[in-house]
């Protein structure tokens, strides 16, 4: 079995002393994940190394960590995975990792040990922001609320969210204005304006779009669907709940600055060029949203909110076409193409994982064009 | 000092349930879980929940379906009060928010599952644990008067001189603190015990910690030897492929291409009962026709492709994520695995233990519904059907009782004992050493088939593995999450829990439902058709027995 090595921040609030990096070394099989890994060094080197965890199925959302710079589960990431990404070069990474997998607490978060973060100052408090349970009118029916298959199907999918914080960890807009409401609270806020049995639609919407730190302070940066574990999407369900702001009840974006674009634009200026460009190659290229060619649908669901992005770009003085078919990217045809199939399009599909893999056979081709041409390039 | 009416341990289905039923009442209301509540294993519920709800489906029937998998020694008028409440606690849920899976008509849909005679699972998508436990954990935000004590560990359950409950000993993971928590009823919820087992689907916080506790201070517990090996997990890490699977019309083969089930269950197939399937894995793995990395193969292929999109999503996920097979695509490898906590503390239907003021509900209790084996999606029904009924007779029982005063003498004594532990020098076996060799042994030894030997090895083996605990170690010195020393109070719970699995198995001199004897393959109604309980008494268990409640079902050969 091959050795991977880890290196992991470590912290001891109660020693005064600042944060370290630690290496270990485990003997564990490739298809192993990091949190094995992290419990191997745990169970034999040192009993103090804290992470929180506990299904190890990617289902309890305990063990959100960045891994080589990139917010995600420990326990569903292989550690060969990890190994070959950070053999390729860490993100953005203050720790030299000379091939080792680079293990931090999410980001955005204040970190209480270890790789353990405080989720109730950050994530709870946003959560309980947008009056997180059901609002129905009157006293239930006798029997069941008679709903629409679809609308439930439909809020399964932000109902799917584990609340593991990883999108608020990889948050842009959070990093720029901490008083975001963010990813996974406003997918969260989806789950009740997408059902039907909820009666308070148009106030849940108004209050998010009146709030400047609402569904109009999300700059459309891809990172929370990149990282999202459960293909919850949390940035189309802030698309969707725009939509419906403006479509079904005309609300406004009282904050018409379009603050999310200057934020975006300054974290542009911040972190370079190249960085923000990457996202979408990253996401369309070799992130793990093509790789497993099992999940078109969230390809098409990326390409389906690119345009948004595009023009948030345009807006704030970066030439998207400049930005992405940037000589130092990969994939110039790839990106080209991409690039121009987007722009193409004028009218936006609801799409939806549940819903697309409802549509069976016949379904199918409708998600072909994007998995088929991605899967021609790896 | 907090001080609560009811206070619950345990943030699962049955624990929050329990909770928001109390405060309903009344009565004023804490909840303490050792990870945050949406952590909970409950979570893990992929299948669904059962009840019969349609208008040709009868209680009766579910009840019928419920005891023949029980292998009869579930205790009848129990499972009738859980299958003719079932219908109204699934409308409950409905109306608080669950995005249960809806027919063409707008109505709730059905899925099939092992061992029901109906389609009666009522399902979401396969996170159905997943989107009820985070709609009560909503439910819980809006109640805020209920309190939430969030990563707090409970040590210890402490009694009035005259023995009825007093509260509990906790200690706030965060900072290391460690408080009194005067109760006048507390509700065990605290869940099952899976990781007594290596593998199991069970999370890591399944170490029994409820089960050791209420014994520890003299609550007989049942059917410890009935312990759940499910048909289908994944070779090395034990996850779980849901019976879902199954349901939606997935076949099983062995190595020889052969649909095995047609010899054990010629009419349910692979949807009889799990004891059933996990025997007939076993057998044809044990007979050299399973693959050579000990499994045989489920077929999920048979199930049409739309179909797996929307209803098995989450193992499509499991599949690629922990087996690198794509399951719409290619059978994929599964054997039996530990799964499930049938026994557990023994209540009434109303959750009470024979312990003045103490309750328990969900896995860590024991009913029984479940007898000799839980039918699939009966776990959920049952963790909500009796966390109510605890939650609403714990609130009822401390209307009229008065706050009981734990001494602080029981703080000081919990903890110094944590301490001891964090003190400790190294002198013997780590705590990971001790859970793996304890894993191996109750998975080789007392699993899917046992006899006598093999089970006195067990015990042996505990024996042993308790003596060496009490030198286990820590190198987290100190008091921020210090899950080290957690550790060390949790395998002290689990070689207790694994010590009475044993001894019950041991004692049960016949084979039913989960339980099956080499050395006495056959049911014996006439000597075994009751109930083993043990209780603490010095170094060894002491056993006793209750009866079955029969009410109008009577026993009959079990065939599927
Ligand atoms: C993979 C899997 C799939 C399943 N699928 C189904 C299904 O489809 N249908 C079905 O009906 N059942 C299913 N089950 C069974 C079902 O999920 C469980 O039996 C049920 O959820 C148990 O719920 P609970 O509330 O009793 O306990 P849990 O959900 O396990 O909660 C236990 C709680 O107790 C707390 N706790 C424990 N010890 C302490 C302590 N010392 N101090 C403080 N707090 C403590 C924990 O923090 C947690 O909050 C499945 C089980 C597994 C493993
Ligand atoms: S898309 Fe919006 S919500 Fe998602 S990470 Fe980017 S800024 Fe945050
Ligand atoms: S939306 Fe996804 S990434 Fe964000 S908390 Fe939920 S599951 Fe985690
Ligand atoms: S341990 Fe549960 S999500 Fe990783």
């Amino acid at each position: 079995m091959p050795d991977y090595t880890l290196k992991i921040r470590r912290y001891d609030p109660e020693s005064g002393d600042a944060a370290y990096w630690q290496d270990f070394t485990v003997d564990l099989a490739p298809e192993r994940s990091v949190l094995d890994g992290i419990l191997r060094a745990r169970d034999q080197e040192d009993g103090s190394l804290s992470i929180r965890c506990s299904c190890q199925a990617a289902i309890c959302g305990s063990c959100g960590v960045r891994i080589n710079g990139k917010s995600a589960l420990a326990c569903n990431t292989k550690l060969s995975d990890a190994a070959e990404r950070a053999q390729r070069g860490g993100i953005n990474n203050e720790a030299t990792s000379n091939g080792a997998i680079v293990v931090e607490p999410m980001g955005n978060m204040p970190v209480l040990k270890d790789l353990i973060v405080d989720m109730d100052a950050v994530h709870w408090k946003k959560i309980q922001r947008v009056v997180p349970w059901l609002l129905p009118e009157g006293e239930p029916p006798e029997r069941e609320y008679i709903v629409d298959a679809e609308a439930m199907i439909d809020v399964t999918q932000s109902m799917a969210c584990i609340q593991c914080g990883a999108c608020v960890s990889a948050c842009l807009s959070m990093e720029v204005d901490p008083e975001f409401i963010g990813p996974a609270a406003l997918a969260k806020a989806y789950r009740f304006v997408g059902d039907p049995r909820d009666a308070h639609h148009e106030d849940r919407l108004r209050d998010l779009a009146e709030d400047p730190h609402g569904i109009y302070d999300c700059t459309h940066c891809f990172a929370c669907i990149e990282v999202c574990p459960k293909d919850v999407a949390p940035m189309s369900q802030i698309m969707r709940l725009r939509r419906r702001a403006t479509g079904d009840y005309a609300i406004k974006d009282s904050n018409n600055g379009y603050g999310h674009e200057k934020a975006f634009v300054d974290i542009v200026e911040r972190w370079g060029t190249l960085h923000e460009a990457q996202l979408l190659p990253r996401s369309f290229g070799d992130g793990s949203l093509v790789k497993g060619q099992t999940r078109p649908a969230a390809v098409k669901q990326l390409i389906d909110s690119a345009p948004a992005a595009l023009r948030g770009l345009a807006r704030g003085k970066v030439s998207p076409r400049k930005v992405l078919i940037h000589p130092k990217l990969p994939d110039q045809k790839e990106v080209r193409r991409i690039y121009e199939e987007i722009e193409g399009r004028d009218e936006r599909i609801e799409l939806n994982l549940y819903i697309v893999g409802e549509e069976g056979e016949g379904g199918a081709d409708d998600k072909e064009p994007v998995q088929g041409e991605s899967g021609a390039e790896s | 000092m907090p001080q609560h009416d009811v206070l619950v341990i345990g943030a699962g289905l049955a624990g929050m349930r329990a909770a928001l039923a109390a405060a309903e009442e009344g009565a004023s209301v804490g909840v303490i879980s050792k990870v945050h509540p949406v952590r909970s294993h409950s979570n893990a519920a992929q299948g669904g929940i059962n009840a019969a709800l349609n208008p040709e489906d009868s209680w009766e029937s579910h009840a019928f379906d419920t005891i023949k998998g029980s292998d009869y020694l579930g205790d009848q008028d129990a499972i009738e009060i859980m299958c003719r409440e079932a219908p109204q606690e699934l409308l409950h849920l409905e109306h608080l928010g669950v995005t249960f899976h809806r027919n063409e008509e707008g109505k709730l849909g059905t899925r099939a599952f092992g061992g029901a005679s109906a389609a009666r699972t009522y399902y979401v998508a396969d996170i159905t644990g997943q989107a009820i436990l985070h709609v009560l954990y909503e439910q819980l935000m809006k109640h805020s008067e209920v309190f939430r004590y969030e990563e707090w560990f409970t040590t210890a359950l402490l009694q009035q001189d005259d023995g009825a409950m007093a509260g509990v000993v906790g200690r706030n993971i965060r900072d290391g603190s460690m408080e009194l928590f005067p109760a006048k009823t507390v509700i065990l919820a605290s869940g099952g015990n899976g990781q007594v087992y290596n593998p199991t689907t069970n999370a890591l916080v399944c170490t029994g910690d409820g089960i050791a506790l209420a014994y520890r201070i003299g609550a007989p517990l049942m059917d410890m030897e009935m312990v759940q090996y499910h048909p289908t997990t994944l070779a090395g890490n034990g996850l779980l492929i849901t019976e879902g699977a199954r349901g939606e019309g997935a076949h099983l083969y062995n190595a020889e291409g052969e649909r095995f089930m047609e010899k054990y269950a010629p009419n349910k197939m692979e949807l009889a009962s799990r004891d059933v399937v996990s025997r007939a894995e076993q057998t044809e793995i044990n007979e050299g026709r399973g693959f050579p990395d000990g499994t045989v193969s489920l077929d999920i292929t048979k199930v049409p492709r739309k179909r797996i999109h929307e209803a098995l999503r989450e193992i499509i996920n499991v599949g690629r994520d922990f087996a690198g097979v794509d399951i719409t695509r290619e059978p994929i490898h599964i054997k039996p695995g530990n799964h499930y906590t049938m026994g557990g503390v023994k209540t009434d239907f109303e959750g009470r233990t024979p312990i003045a003021g103490l309750y328990a509900a969900g896995e860590v209790a024991c009913v029984s519904v479940h007898g000799g084996n839980r039918l699939g999606a009966n776990s959920l029904l049952d963790t909500l059907i009796f966390g109510r009924r605890a939650g609403q007779d714990a609130a009822r029982y401390a209307s009229d009782t008065g706050m009981p005063k734990p001494s602080y003498a029981s703080l000081s004594a919990e903890q110094g004992a944590i301490e001891a532990i964090i003190r400790r020098e190294r002198t013997g076996r780590r705590v990971s050493e001790i859970k793996a060799e304890l894993g191996a042994t109750m998975d080789k030894y007392a699993a899917v088939f046992r006899e006598e030997d093999g089970l006195r090895t067990a015990l042996e083996i505990v024996k042993r593995l308790q003596q060496e605990a009490t030198t286990t170690a820590t190198d987290d010195k100190g008091s921020v999450f210090n899950q080290d020393a957690l550790g060390a109070l949790e395998l002290g719970y689990m070689l207790d829990n694994a010590e009475l699995i044993v001894m019950g198995a041991l004692e049960r001199k016949e084979s039913r439902g989960a339980q099956f004897r080499t050395d006495y393959p056959a049911r014996d109604d006439e000597h075994w058709l009751k109930h083993i309980n043990l209780s603490v008494n010095g170094e060894i268990p002491e056993v006793s027995y209750s009866d079955v409640t029969i009410t109008q079902w009577q026993p009959e050969a079990r065939t599927y």
